[in-house]
């Protein structure tokens, strides 16, 4: 029942702040003055012509009925035109670029594959590096061990990814020649071909991002171990293993996950840097490759897209959040 | 970091000593492949740092102005979200009511926008008439100053419960008093603290954005474009990477050790824990 009430509120707390960041979105990218009509009109663009074009894309109506086409075509799908020349854009529709002649839909889940693949091993790895650094750090505290950690996460936290994923691609894809340089392979083609191009980009973001979750983790369990119920543990003779692991842990994981569902949410919605910098085919550099043409559609659809997922990613530590500390329950 | 800091306003004072600029070409010094001649990237008493492939320029120079680039966007996009975030985190903690709510409402969302995805689509579409840099400082504040206000709101309620702010509001002093000469005063720690982390990421983000294309435009010297640049050139002139890249490293690693200075020594809970 608690999970229940629990649940429930957050969906629905989680689809207003959709439907307030689509519109806010919506709102400043048609207000801007840029006109995808007159790109794809092409020359000599009569005015008639132009006129045709805003009509066929739905630009001749005003912004919020556009908003409210763009948010009924992601529930029913919506259909551009009509008669021979219309194209149908299936549900859920997240608009359609007119100068790939596609559904925004459909170059995303093209995309997709990639991003993830980048996303979710870097996460795994980070997660695992990062607590367990920072877990060790605060266990050992003030010993060598423990400087160097601590040195190495100040560092970390400085260094630009792109810088570091270069680097890495000179050391290790120029110079030893251990890796490929860049560009991705499907899994299912060729699950071999797709770690080994993998590994590099993996390394490097979780490289940086463990030096946050260190520092974070190690404060966290300093500020634990100082409680009194940690005492308590000890006192009953149970084994610092089970201490730290168990009672310690627990409260420790609660930040970090916070964190990790930020990150890990803005990462899944593209992976913009490390995909140019390994040059990786995925939803960052369908952006801006959106960006460089400016393809208006797809730049409000994936924009709109990685806002989802980040604040589904939200949601998601929210639910885990509220089983991991019964007091956040509602 | 006092060390940029004079780098990047002697900029231009630098570049003479060393006889160049960041914009004039310099065709002889590159092969005809573009590639700069010589070692490390065409490293001579003439070009200190060597020079940019394909168009020649002194890379020593793009990199000392550079710096101006990033520390300006950095600290203007911190001044202005410190600005902003501290006068609603305060007003919002010290007033509360239907105002507390819509604020608490609007941080929790700007927390969850795709900023990046959100800023290099905006970069984009913006009209070319707004200066860029003032458009980044813009957005970059937009962006970072929910984090701020969180914090300081969440002091402030913690503040006025205290006997002294309690105290004075039954004296009958104003809301502005309180808030500038009760509350403000003892927020400085806090405030101080996290705007000097928030202009390492501020010069971070800054310089990804450049990195990305989306940034600064050419020809102004910026480090992010020209690490972006030397994406292509990784292979044949290492030393395009290094000289921008480590100079975005080190002025980065530079604020973020007096970050970490100036919190341990207003915190004294960490002190104990550094021996």
């Amino acid at each position: 029942m608690r999970l229940l009430r629990l649940v429930s509120g957050r969906l629905v707390s989680m689809i207003a702040t959709l439907l307030v960041i689509s519109l806010i979105t919506y709102a400043v990218f048609v207000l801007l003055p840029s006109d995808p009509a007159q790109l794809s009109c092409g020359r000599p663009c009569t005015p008639e012509r132009l006129a045709d074009a805003r009509a066929f894309m739905g630009y001749d109506q005003p912004w919020v009925q556009q908003y409210l086409a763009f948010l009924g075509g992601i529930v029913t799908g919506r259909t551009f035109g009509s008669g021979a020349a219309a194209v149908h854009c299936a549900a859920p529709c997240f608009g359609y670029s007119f100068q790939l002649n596609e559904s925004v839909t459909h170059l995303i889940l093209e995309r997709i594959p990639v991003t993830f693949s980048i996303a979710v091993g870097a996460a795994v790895l980070w997660l695992i590096i990062g607590v367990g650094t920072g877990v060790i750090s605060a266990v050992r505290r003030g010993t060598a061990i423990d400087r160097a950690a601590m040195t190495f996460s100040t560092i970390g936290v400085s260094a630009p990814s792109y810088l570091v994923g270069l680097l890495g691609i000179l050391l290790f894809g120029f110079t030893l020649n251990m890796v490929p340089v860049n560009g991705y392979v499907p899994l299912t083609e060729d699950p071999v071909g797709w770690l080994w191009h993998l590994v590099l980009p993996w390394c490097v973001l979780a490289l940086i991002s463990a030096a946050v979750y260190a520092r974070l983790t190690r404060g966290q369990m300093l500020d634990v171990l100082g409680e009194d119920y940690i005492r308590t543990a000890r006192a009953k003779g149970l084994r610092e293993r089970r201490v730290v692991g168990r009672h310690a842990l627990r409260n420790v994981l609660i930040p970090v996950v916070t964190v990790f569902g930020i990150d890990l949410g803005s990462l899944l919605g593209g992976a913009v840097i490390a995909e140019r910098v390994f040059s990786m085919p995925g939803l960052g550099a369908l952006l801006l490759d959106a960006v460089g043409n400016v393809d208006l559609p797809l730049i409000i659809g994936v924009t709109l897209f990685s806002a989802f997922l980040i604040i589904l990613a939200n949601f998601l530590v929210d639910l885990v959040y509220g089983v991991l500390d019964p007091r956040a329950a509602p | 970091m006092a060390f940029f800091l004079v780098a990047a306003a002697a900029a231009p004072l630098l570049s003479a000593i060393a006889g160049q600029d960041p914009y004039t070409y310099d065709l002889d010094a590159l092969s005809d492949s573009g590639a700069p001649k010589g070692f490390g990237g065409g490293i001579s008493a003439q070009h200190w740092f060597g020079v940019e492939p394909m168009t020649g320029r002194d890379l020593f120079a793009i990199v000392v102005h550079g710096a101006r680039t990033s520390i300006l966007v950095g600290a203007g996009a911190t001044a202005v979200s410190v600005l902003l975030g501290v006068v609603v985190g305060l007003t919002a903690g010290f007033y509360g009511g239907w105002y507390d709510r819509v604020v608490t409402r609007t941080i929790d969302v700007l927390l969850g926008f795709p900023y990046l995805i959100f800023v290099i689509a905006l970069g984009a579409i913006a009209p070319t008439s707004l200066p860029k840099p003032l458009l980044l400082v813009g957005v970059l504040a937009i962006f970072s100053w929910p984090s701020i206000a969180r914090v300081v709101r969440g002091q402030t309620l913690a503040l006025k419960r205290r006997t002294f702010v309690v105290a004075s509001v039954a004296l009958g002093a104003g809301g502005w008093h309180v808030l500038v000469r009760q509350l403000l005063p003892n927020l400085t720690a806090t405030i101080i603290v996290y705007s000097t982390i928030m202009i390492p990421s501020m010069i971070g983000a800054e310089a990804a954005l450049s990195f990305l294309g989306v940034g600064v435009p050419p020809p102004t010297p910026a480090w992010g474009r020209s690490i972006g640049d030397a994406i292509g050139w990784v292979q044949t002139d290492p030393m395009f990477l290094v000289f921008p890249g480590g100079a975005l490293f080190l002025a980065t690693l530079a604020f973020n050790l007096l970050g970490d200075g100036l919190r341990d020594a207003f915190d004294p809970k960490t002190r104990g824990l550094r021996r």
